[in-house]
């Protein structure tokens, strides 16, 4: 029993290690930029940098509409199939882990041959049309991670009887979805949404090769040409990170509460 | 005219029909209950009823109006689950009062609706408690009343008190049918206990492998059932064969011992073979006097159950078990004794050849 126990502490002790150590050195790092003491100077010239501004907040506001536009498709498309499909589940599921199999660059490629400046639609000649283009990608590219959360979540209820008892209340398919599926589920996409926001925030195949200054390019850039702000970035990258999963933990925990 | 008129109802999952041309007609104000065995299509007429399947062929009408195409949330019918089905998300008052504010009404009124909902259900102080926060039974009868919350004209229940157990299973029946008095509702309620429907239903469709075998009261059930599946399934039952002697007497033989009925054997004809059964509750120990039926065998088993004492008793082929109430005088039969019960004649139930 004694010796399960300190087995468990050490197995906890060495993954602990594997984790933060070379995020300690990483830290450690790029605070160094200075010569002879420690500072956050690396911090300061990449905050201070506008590209590094602009291509944040053109990755967050994308991250934010991929979201939105995702979520806006796939939750009353896992409802339906919930409710009244559950044959095709696994065929669903099989089409929504296609962008895993798929190589963005494949679906990057497509893209550029159907909507180039010389096609019928030719969405690549505007940059606001490439941002669109962009965020679809984005959308595909997020779309396993969504679709799973969102099903996990609907899994958790019981969604056929949800939906008879509000509609032998009188409630129409629109008011069932908003007043009571995602209320239901709400923990579900957020968790959905803050994979996603990872996801986006550090994508680089397709903004680079939509040619767009979203913040993956950039990192891309930075890391090529500079020493200590790399190391900057990458621990700032961890907190976002960290602060999105920080969220659904906390989410979770509240939503939890409110459920059995 | 009735209120609830289902006619010549039929449904097919794909090649699998479960409801078969079925029938009923349903008063304003009477508590029916749907009687049978898992699988019978119980639950099925009740959704089609409520509108969550689309019947396969046939007509149900409501009020007089004709709702067999109408989408549930247009059929003013109040359903109750089995698995009670609150919504997680709101309050048992938001779940009170979630179709009224679905129908649009105002604050004011749906707050002074709600109160008085959890008056009628016993709970008035609970209005702001999630639905985690409640035991089984208060989410029933917040169940029952967010269904009855926006004045249903119907109140259809799915096995509402099967996830309960038991001693809540019989106060909350009674409560339920309380209720349903109270309020005057029509009421259709499916159930796999016998027990239950037979304690709180105006009428009962016992029902086998979709088809309704009777529609009666619950004595009517009880005391005659018309078939050998209800007979079976509602009660215990001694089912014995038997052969036709004459039938115009009412006379038949059990195991080569004669016995009389009261019921009508014109159906039959000399030297028919038929099914009789006996309830264990009619037949008494011991020599009947010359109106009773009296039929000899052995005690073979004596089963203490608590308040009843069932003996089997065994005639040349046959078995049957009688009831005894408990009673502490009582000279219990010795296994192996020879032994005479008696019933009388009316107790002798003949089943149709089906
Ligand atoms: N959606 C469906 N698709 C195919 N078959 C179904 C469907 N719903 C019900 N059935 C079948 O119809 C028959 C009747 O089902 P139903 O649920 O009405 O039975 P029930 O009398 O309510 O039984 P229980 O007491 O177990 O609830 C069953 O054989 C069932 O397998
Ligand atoms: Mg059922």
């Amino acid at each position: 029993m004694k010796t399960n126990r300190l087995g468990h502490w050490l197995a906890i002790f060495f993954g602990t290690l594997y984790f933060l150590l070379p995020l300690v050195a990483t830290f450690e790092f790029s605070l160094r930029k200075l010569r002879g003491v420690y500072s956050f100077e690396a911090y300061r010239v990449v905050l201070a940098d506008p590209q590094f501004q602009s291509s944040f907040v053109y990755s967050v506001v994308l991250a934010v509409i991929t979201i939105v536009f995702g979520m806006a498709i796939i939750v009353p498309m896992a409802y339906f199939v919930e409710l009244r499909l559950r044959k095709l589940r696994p065929f669903v599921e099989f089409v929504t882990l296609l962008p895993l199999v798929v190589p963005a660059i494949v679906i990057v490629f497509g893209y550029l041959r159907l909507y180039n400046s010389s096609s019928l639609l030719p969405l690549t000649n505007t940059s606001t049309g490439t941002s669109f283009l962009l965020t679809c990608g984005y959308v595909t590219l997020a779309l396993p991670y969504m679709y799973r959360s969102v099903e996990t979540g609907l899994r958790a209820i019981d969604v056929r009887t949800l939906t008879e008892a509000a509609e032998s209340l009188g409630a129409s398919a629109g008011t069932i979805i908003w007043r009571i599926i995602l209320p239901n589920i709400r923990s579900a996409m957020l968790s959905g949404a803050f994979l996603t926001f990872a996801i986006v925030i550090g994508e680089f195949t397709f903004a680079s090769l939509l040619n767009r200054p979203a913040f993956g390019p950039y990192l891309q850039l930075i890391g090529a040409n500079r020493a200590y702000e790399p190391a900057a970035l990458a621990v700032m990258a961890f907190m976002i990170t960290w602060a999105c999963m920080g969220l659904i933990q906390v989410i979770s925990r509240n939503t939890v509460a409110a459920r059995p | 005219m009735s209120f609830i008129e289902i006619s010549h109802l039929r449904k097919s999952f794909g090649a699998n029909t479960v409801v078969h041309d079925f029938d009923l007609s349903i008063d304003k104000g009477e508590f029916v209950s749907f009687l049978g065995p898992s699988g019978c299509g119980k639950t099925t007429i009740l959704r089609m009823i409520a509108g969550f399947e689309t019947a396969s062929a046939g007509a149900i009408q409501i009020g007089g109006t004709e709702v067999t195409h109408l989408p549930p949330s247009r059929r003013k019918v109040g359903m109750v689950f089995q698995a009670y089905a609150l919504f997680p998300n709101l309050t048992v008052a938001g779940n009170i009062g979630f179709g009224l504010k679905i129908a649009g009404k105002d604050k004011g009124e749906i707050d002074a609706r709600v109160a008085e909902m959890l008056e009628l259900i016993k709970l008035p102080d609970l209005g702001s408690r999630y639905p985690y926060q409640l035991s089984g039974g208060q989410q029933q009868r917040v169940a029952l009343a967010r269904a009855l919350a926006v004045k249903p004209e119907v109140l259809l229940l799915d096995e509402p008190l099967s996830a309960l157990d038991a001693k809540i299973r019989v106060s909350l029946r009674e409560e339920i049918r309380a209720l349903q008095r109270d309020l005057g509702i029509t009421t259709v309620f499916v159930t796999h206990d016998q027990e239950e429907a037979l304690s709180i239903s105006d009428r009962i469709v016992v029902m086998n492998e979709g088809r309704a075998d009777q529609i009666g009261t619950p004595s009517d059930i009880y005391n005659n059932p018309a078939t050998r599946f209800v007979a079976s399934f509602v009660g215990t039952l001694n089912l014995l064969e038997a052969r036709v002697v004459d039938p115009a007497a009412g006379r038949l033989s059990i195991d080569g011992q004669p016995v009389m009925t009261t019921r009508d054997l014109s159906a039959f004809g000399i030297a028919d073979e038929t099914t009789v059964a006996l309830r264990p509750e009619a037949l008494t120990l011991g020599d009947g006097n010359g109106d009773r039926n009296t039929l000899s065998g052995t005690v073979e088993e004596v089963a203490f159950l608590g308040a009843v004492i069932r003996v089997r008793v065994r005639l040349s082929e046959a078995r049957l078990s009688l009831d005894l109430f408990n009673d502490p005088a009582l000279q219990l039969p010795r296994i192996g004794a020879p032994a005479a019960i008696s019933f009388k004649r009316e107790d002798l139930l003949v089943m149709d050849r089906r």
